[in-house]
């Protein structure tokens, strides 16, 4: 293990803490281990009926629980102000989608959309 | 990625780098901001590049910095790390009908790239698992070329913001760009009533469960979200009818 730091270290990759580069090292694998988890075993076993029809809501269910709260609250707390840059970005962008829904490029427009209205809002009027 | 190279040829490889390329935008400039969170939250240079190539995991990487500065012992960090990325058991459970005919070591590495957006788009494309070689391989091949552009746009543009960290004010809000990529998706997503019901409940819970730690918020939206669903399509069979 020693030789692997020094090793490392020769290449200026780490200069000196080995723990903390270990720490990260395992942090990967812990991405690796929650990433896989239900397929790491080769044991025969399937997921039930309901369960994988039920599977098909998680996807929508995450990325608005990751989404929402990005948009509608600030340091914690609900927005309780409508000066929100983000407000109007984010409906700026899903308008776009929505109107170009099913061409190749809607997404890419949701993106270029919001920042366009959410830019001067948020470094113009600090909003 | 060794074998990820048998893929390069497919067509399915080329539609799933196409489709998350037009997505690169969004990942790219959140990429860039975790970067110059990292670079700036007084890590040292070398470690905080380790990271942004090894971890790929934005969430876990913003959780463990503060813990790492604070000199927490190696378990808390780890046990941190799991925590945030709990959603992610919920994806390999749902995963695992798709992936279980490669052997292990393939199965592991295609795990370690699977993050959120490539597990929303695959399952976008495919509902299904493949159920025979043909539809399997197609399926490999699209997940493989989705997953190598997400990798490669996550991890350049941490990297840039690492380097970059002192040239781009956090006050520009360039990670917004993220927020809307995920926005686009998701409506993308929101193809039937039941579908807009469990993003209606998903966020309407993690908002409320905002202050649970370790961002558990989110598994609970995941997890009530898909149990009022399915309690909903048990209870009117007919929603089922509308995926």
């Amino acid at each position: 293990m020693q030789s692997l730091f020094d090793c490392l270290r020769a290449w200026g990759l780490n200069d000196g803490d080995p723990w903390t580069f270990l720490t990260i090292v395992l942090m990967a694998g812990i991405t690796v281990i929650t990433r896989s988890f239900f397929f790491i075993s080769d044991a025969p076993w399937t997921l039930p009926s309901w369960a994988q029809r039920g599977m098909q809501y998680a996807p929508i269910a995450a990325l608005a629980a990751v989404v929402l709260p990005e948009i509608l609250m600030t340091q914690g707390v609900f927005i309780h102000s409508l000066a929100e840059a983000r407000i109007y970005g984010a409906i700026a962008g899903a308008a776009y989608f929505s109107w170009r829904r099913g061409s190749g490029q809607a997404v890419l427009g949701t993106i270029v959309v919001g920042m366009l209205v959410y830019m001067p809002l948020h470094v113009g009027l600090q909003w | 990625m060794f074998f990820f190279r048998r893929q390069w040829r497919k067509p399915a490889y080329r539609q799933g780098f196409m489709e998350m390329l037009t997505l690169a935008p969004g990942i790219a400039a959140w990429g860039l901001m975790t970067g110059v969170a990292m670079a700036t939250s007084g890590m040292r240079t070398p470690d905080v590049l380790a990271m942004a190539i090894l971890v790929f995991a934005g969430s876990s990487q913003l959780a463990a910095i503060p813990l790492l500065g604070a000199g927490a012992p190696l378990w808390v960090i780890l046990a941190t790390a799991f925590c945030v990325n709990l959603r992610f058991v919920v994806f390999s459970a749902h995963m695992r009908n798709y992936l279980m005919h490669l052997p292990r070591v393939q199965r592991l590495t295609m795990g370690y790239f699977v993050a959120d957006l490539t597990y929303v788009l695959f399952t976008k494309r495919y509902p299904v698992p493949g159920a025979t070689e043909a539809e399997r391989d197609e399926q490999m091949a699209y997940l493989a070329g989705n997953a190598t552009i997400n990798w490669l746009s996550w991890t350049v543009c941490s990297v840039l913001g690492v380097v970059l960290a002192n040239y781009i004010p956090a006050a520009w809000g360039l990670g917004f760009a993220g927020v809307l990529a995920l926005t686009g998706i998701l409506c993308s997503l929101a193809t039937s009533r039941m579908r807009i019901f469990s993003a209606a409940m998903g966020a309407v819970v993690a908002i409320m469960a905002y202050t649970l730690p370790l961002k558990l918020n989110i598994l609970l939206a995941i997890v009530v979200s898909v149990a009022l669903c399915m309690v909903l399509e048990s209870s009117m069979p007919q929603a089922t009818a509308d995926k």
